[in-house]
């Protein structure tokens, strides 16, 4: 029988890879190749805080010591972190960023599909409410895929390297552990394994019309939803929980 | 991005009857226009519609026509209906 601890750390998981995604794409802004780029990443990244912000205050709930959304993100620690290893990576250039996103934003439209028939009915409710934002997301990033795959050679080329770098942080999505595989048995959560089809299926067609390739590599990373994470969150939550680490408590 | 064509945005609000022109953009193709429109200018629930049209293809009058264009209207009084009472059942006059 699953415990209140296994549903914490997968909300958290959820949760955390909004928080760290958005922190991401937060990063663009003001830097964006195009103005319109620039509000577009910045809207995702204000639709992923948003969504950040439901989860841990579910997760707080759950926990019960007394911590609120704010307190969680700002906090924990890097190996208290529970996000996927993907959504940690850094920018780089606009094909890795676009090829994380879209990596991402397909698995996630299908996990939060599969979350809206949780028998937790918050899940099931937060899940809805973010897929709404979510479907948006899948259909922009898997746009920007096929435009850059099939636009000049300089930009397919960015675009097959940015795929094949990130592929390794991809296998992490559909690798269920313990807690995993005891909520999916209970319906609280989709099974992680049986994302990976339809997930491969919705990359497949828009790389094939992106005129790209799909990475065929088996070998992956693993363990951000286990807190092992990449050297990069360091430095993320370095900037990020800057403030509420040198004043504790200060609000606006 | 200089070579990516300007695109004008035109709105429906929710209650709007008519689509309005809310500013422009710049995009390669119409559907991206409509992409950018929907991130650039209905972050704020302001619309239910949008169109984009391409800046070049919209012919616009002279500023300096105005007085040919316009101002013969001016005079002719008997073409605004304004001695008509208007019934408080037409709306959006």
């Amino acid at each position: 029988m699953a415990k209140n601890e296994d549903k914490l750390e997968y909300v958290l998981r959820l949760g955390d890879n909004a928080l760290i995604l958005s922190q991401r794409l937060s990063e663009w802004c003001g830097k964006g190749p195009a103005f319109e780029e620039d509000m577009a990443l910045t809207n995702t990244a204000l639709d992923l805080i948003g969504q950040a912000r439901m989860w841990l205050s579910y997760a707080g709930e759950l926990e019960g010591r007394g911590r609120d959304e704010d307190r969680l993100a700002f906090t924990r620690d890097a190996h208290e972190f529970r996000n996927l290893l993907l959504v940690e990576q850094p920018n780089g250039d606009y094909a890795a960023t676009i090829a994380r996103q879209f990596y991402f934003d397909t698995w996630h439209a299908l996990a939060l599909q599969g979350l809206m028939k949780s028998g937790d009915s918050r899940i099931a409710e937060i899940a809805e409410k973010s897929l709404k934002e979510v479907r948006y997301h899948v259909r922009r990033s898997a746009d920007l895929v096929i435009r850059l795959g099939d636009g000049t050679e300089e930009s397919h080329g960015r675009m097959q390297n940015a795929l094949d770098d990130l592929w390794v942080y991809t296998g992490e999505m559909f690798l269920p552990d313990g807690r995993d595989a005891l909520l999916a048995s209970e319906g609280v959560v989709p099974d992680a394994e049986t994302l990976r089809e339809p997930w491969l299926k919705h990359l497949t067609e828009a790389l094939a019309e992106a005129t790209l390739k799909v990475p065929t590599g088996t070998w992956m990373h693993k363990g951000g939803k286990q807190g092992r994470h990449t050297e990069h969150l360091g430095y993320i939550l370095a900037e990020m929980q800057f403030l509420q680490r040198a004043y504790p408590n200060a609000h606006w | 991005m200089k070579e990516w064509p300007l695109w004008e945005v035109f709105i429906r609000s929710q209650h709007g009857l008519a689509h309005k022109h809310v500013g422009s953009l710049h995009a390669p193709d119409a559907a991206m226009a409509i992409n950018n429109a929907r991130d650039v200018y209905t972050r704020r629930n302001e619309g239910v519609s949008i169109w984009v049209v391409k800046a070049a293809d919209i012919t616009a009058s002279s500023p300096g026509d105005k007085e040919p264009l316009f101002e013969p209207a001016n005079s002719k009084v008997y073409r605004h209906p304004t001695f008509f009472p208007t019934p408080d059942e037409v709306k959006h006059m």
